[in-house]
C-alpha cells in the first residue's frame, strides 16, 4: 500500500471530525485496556514475566544469526522450506513462485502484519490469484479496501452498523429481508461464507508469532480458529514472517506467550495456540503436503545495528497504542500505513524511510504510558526522540515550529529571563483561563480545536520550590 | 536475487550490525548449550500445582473461558457421559473421531443410541471427539497434537468439540506439558501440529462484543477421567 503517513497531520484531522470512529475507539478503555489491568493484577509474577521476557529476546537477538541459522536446519530436516526474503519484493515473488506451483486460484490468509507489510493481497490479485482474508476483522477491511486500523483488531475503527451495511452490499446472493443487527448475526454470516473458502483454498498464508529454533517451529496465536483452518485444510501451507520472530527453546516461547494474551487481549492465554513444524506427516489423515516460510529482513537486520535495536523485541501485541492517547483519539488509519500508534511511530519510518514517515514520531505527547505497558519494555518514547532528532538534523522541520524552538531555547538557557517569563505568563494565564481551563486560544487553535488546555494554576514550580525551601 | 545469495546477505547484515564473525566458536557454544538445555525461565506460583489441585485449576480455568466441564471415574463412563451432553444441548447423537486408542477402545455401544464416524474432520460436522495428550492447568490449555490418532481438522471444523484428558496426563504448567511430549515425541520431533486450546472459538472484531464460535467450535466441552 502507498503510504500516507507524510499527511499524518491532516489524516489526523480529518479522524478526530469522524463520529463513527470516535464512537468505535471509544470501546478501548473498557475493553483492551481494562482487561489487562485485570490479567495483570491476577498474575503476581507479571512484571517479572516481562523482565524475562525481555531477556529471552534479547538473548535471542543477539545471537540472532546462530538461532537462524539453526532454525532453518530444523525445519528443513521437518520437511519444510525456508525461503529468505532480503526485501518486500523478494517475499512477494517468493510467494507468488510457491502459489504458481501449486496452481493456486484461491488462498486463503490468517491475520498476518508481515503480510500487511509485503502489500501480498494485491500482488497476488494481479497476478490472478484470489486471496481471501479469514480472520473476521481482515475480512470486513477487506471488503472494505482499507488497511487495518490496529494490528490485533484491524477493524477496531468500524460501528456494527457499518460491518452490517458492507455485508449488504457485498454478500448480494443472501436475501435481502434477512436481519443483520445483533453481532452473533454478523458473525454466523461471515463463518458460512468463510467456511465455504476454507475448504476450497489451494494454498493457505499465515503469520508467525514466534519461530522456535530448537523444534523449526512457527506459532500462531489466534482467538476465532480461523488461522488453523488455513494452514490444515489447503494442500500447501506458507508461513510469512520476519527475521526477528525467532526464540531459543519451547520453553522461551512459554515466557513471550505469558505475556503476550495479556498484554493484548487481557485473556490469560489466546484461544488457539498453533505450533507447527513441518507438512503433515506419513499417515496424516489432514494437513498440507507443502510447509514454506518466508523469512523477511526488509531492514530489520540493519535495525539491529542502531539506536532502534530495541523495536526488534516487539511481539505485535497492541498494548502501546491501546493505552496511547493520540491512538485513541485519531485512530490507526491517520498513521498512514500498516504498523499504527507508538510502535508504528517507531518503526514505520525505519520500515519506509524518514522522509516517507518522520512525522509520525511527533503524534506523540510523551506522556510515557506505552513504554509503561510494553510487555518487552521497549524505550517507545525515547526512540520517538531519536527520529525527532533526526528530522531536526534533516531540516525537515517545519519554520514555525522551529523559530518557537529557538526562542523557547534562548530563555532556557538563560535561567533568570525564564523564570521571569514564566512567572509573569503563568498567572496571567490562571486568570484568563475560566474555570482553569481554556476551550480556544490564539495560536493554540490546534490543540483546543478538540480538547480544553488546562490553565497553569497558581505558581510556578520554581517559586513553590523556593519558598519551601524558604520553610 | 538469487536465494542462496539473499540467505548468505541477510546473515552477513546481521552479523555485521551485531558486530560479530561467523567463527566465533565461544557464540556457537552458548547457543548450542541453549538449545539443549530447555531450561524453564520463570514459572508463576499458579502454576505450580500437580494431581488434585490441578484438576481443580484446569476446570475452574476452562469454564471461565467459556469452555463446560465434567468429570467421570473410568473411560467406560464416556459413551454415556456423552449421550447426556449432546441431549442436554439438542445435539445429534452422532459424533466422529480419529483412530485415538483410548478412544477406540471405549465401549461405544453401552450408550446404544450414539453413531460413531471415524476419520478426518469434515466442513459439516456436527460434533467430534478428540483426546488431548496432556494440559496446562495454569490456564487451562489443553495440547492436542496431529496425527491419525487425533486429527487436527476435528479440533476446529465441528459446532461442538468434545476433548477427553487422563485427569494424570494433566500438569501445572507449560513447561511441564512440554515435557510429555518432548518423551512422547522424542525420535520424530514435534507432530506437524499442536494445539494449545483453552475454550470455544470467539471473536471481538465488531465493536469488541465477544461472541462465540467464530470460525471453530462454539461449544467446548471437557470431560476429565480419573
Ligand atoms: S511496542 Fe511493546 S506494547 Fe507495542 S506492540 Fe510492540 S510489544 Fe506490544
Amino acid at each position: 500500500m502507498k503510504p500516507t503517513s507524510r499527511a499524518f497531520k491532516s489524516n489526523a484531522s480529518r479522524a478526530l471530525r469522524d463520529e463513527p470512529l470516535k464512537s468505535a475507539l471509544s470501546g478501548i478503555k473498557h475493553g483492551f485496556v481494562a482487561n489487562r489491568a485485570r490479567a495483570r493484577a491476577n498474575l503476581p509474577e507479571f512484571e517479572d514475566l516481562r523482565d524475562e521476557a525481555r531477556a529471552v529476546k534479547e538473548h535471542a537477538l543477539a545471537h540472532l544469526d546462530l538461532y537462524l541459522e539453526a532454525y532453518e536446519k530444523k525445519v528443513q530436516e521437518t520437511g519444510g522450506q525456508v525461503h529468505w526474503a532480503a526485501s518486500a519484493e523478494d517475499a512477494r515473488a517468493a510467494i507468488l513462485k510457491i502459489c504458481r506451483d501449486a496452481g493456486a486460484k484461491t488462498v486463503t490468509k490468517g491475520k498476518s502484519m508481515v503480510g500487511e507489510e509485503i502489500a501480498i493481497n494485491a500482488y497476488l490479485e494481479n497476478a490472478g490469484i484470489t486471496p481471501v482474508e479469514t480472520d473476521l476483522g481482515e475480512y470486513l477491511i477487506q471488503l472494505r479496501h482499507e488497511p487495518p486500523s490496529h494490528i490485533i483488531a484491524p477493524a477496531i475503527h468500524l460501528t456494527k452498523d457499518q460491518v452490517e451495511a458492507d455485508f449488504r452490499k457485498a454478500h448480494t446472493d443472501l436475501p435481502s429481508a434477512r436481519t443483520l443487527e445483533e453481532p452473533e448475526q454478523l458473525v454466523a454470516e461471515a463463518r458460512a461464507i468463510l467456511r465455504e473458502k476454507f475448504l476450497a483454498a489451494d494454498v493457505g498464508i499465515t503469520g508467525a508469532n514466534l519461530l522456535i529454533a530448537e523444534t523449526g517451529t512457527s506459532v500462531i496465536v489466534t482467538n476465532e480458529g480461523n488461522g488453523d483452518l488455513t494452514q490444515c485444510l489447503p494442500r500447501v501451507h506458507i508461513v510469512i514472517t520476519s527475521i526477528e520472530k525467532v526464540v531459543p527453546t519451547l520453553e522461551d516461547a512459554d515466557t513471550i506467550l505469558r505475556v503476550l494474551a495479556r498484554s493484548a487481549t487481557g485473556q490469560e492465554f489466546s484461544t488457539y495456540t498453533t505450533l507447527t513444524t513441518g507438512p503433515k506427516r506419513e499417515g496424516d489423515p489432514d494437513g498440507p503436503d507443502e510447509y514454506h516460510v518466508v523469512l523477511l529482513d526488509n531492514g530489520r537486520s540493519e535495525m539491529l545495528g542502531g539506536v532502534f535495536r530495541d523495536m526488534l523485541r516487539c511481539i505485535r501485541c497492541g498494548a502501546c497504542m491501546n493505552h496511547c492517547p493520540v491512538y485513541g483519539a485519531v485512530g490507526g488509519h491517520a498513521y498512514g500505513w500498516v504498523y499504527p500508534g507508538p510502535m508504528g511511530a517507531v518503526l514505520t519510518p525505519s520500515l519506509i524511510g524518514v522522509e516517507e514517515a518522520g512525522h509520525l514520531p511527533n503524534a506523540s505527547t510523551f506522556c510515557g504510558r506505552c513504554e509503561a505497558v510494553c510487555p518487552m519494555r521497549i524505550p517507545l518514547p525515547k526512540m520517538m526522540r531519536h527520529w525527532r532528532e533526526r528530522e531536526f538534523e534533516n531540516g525537515d522541520t517545519p519554520t514555525l515550529y522551529k523559530l518557537g524552538l529557538k526562542l523557547w531555547a534562548f530563555a532556557a538557557r538563560r535561567p533568570a529571563i525564564y523564570h521571569r517569563l514564566t512567572g509573569i505568563v503563568s498567572p496571567l494565564l490562571s486568570r484568563l483561563g475560566r474555570k482553569g481551563r481554556f476551550s480556544s486560544m490564539p495560536l493554540a487553535g490546534g490543540w483546543t480545536r478538540y480538547r480544553d488546555l488546562p490553565a497553569p494554576q497558581g505558581k510556578t514550580f520554581q517559586q513553590r520550590w523556593r519558598e519551601r525551601d524558604g520553610q | 536475487m538469487s536465494r542462496s545469495n539473499a540467505r548468505k546477505n541477510i546473515l552477513n547484515a546481521v552479523r555485521h550490525s551485531l558486530g560479530v564473525t561467523d567463527t566465533d566458536t565461544v557464540r556457537e557454544k552458548t547457543v548450542a548449550k541453549r538449545l539443549k538445555a530447555h531450561k524453564p525461565n520463570l514459572v508463576p506460583e499458579i502454576a505450580k500445582v500437580s494431581g488434585k489441585k490441578a484438576v481443580a485449576l484446569i476446570s475452574e480455568k476452562l469454564e471461565g473461558q467459556g469452555a463446560t466441564v465434567s468429570h467421570v471415574d473410568k473411560p467406560d463412563q464416556i459413551p454415556e457421559r456423552i449421550a447426556e451432553y449432546l441431549r442436554e444441548n439438542n445435539l445429534p447423537a452422532e459424533f466422529r473421531t480419529g483412530d485415538d486408542s483410548m478412544l477406540s477402545q471405549i465401549p461405544w455401544s453401552k450408550a446404544s443410541s450414539l453413531t460413531r464416524h471415524t476419520g478426518r474432520g469434515q466442513g459439516d460436522d456436527a460434533v467430534t471427539i478428540s483426546r488431548a495428550d496432556t494440559a496446562a492447568a495454569e490456564t487451562g490449555t489443553l495440547f492436542l497434537t496431529s496425527g491419525a490418532d487425533n486429527p487436527t481438522t476435528l479440533n476446529f471444523l465441528p459446532d461442538t468439540h468434545i476433548v477427553v484428558i487422563r485427569a494424570k496426563d494433566i500438569r501445572g504448567s507449560y513447561e511441564d506439558a512440554w515435557n510429555i511430549l518432548r518423551k512422547a515425541y522424542k525420535k520424530q520431533g514435534l507432530p506437524r501440529t499442536v494445539n494449545l486450546v483453552s475454550g470455544p472459538s470467539r471473536t471481538a472484531d465488531i465493536e469488541q462484543i465477544i461472541v462465540m464460535g467464530a470460525h471453530g467450535p462454539r461449544r467446548l466441552h471437557v470431560i476429565i477421567v480419573g
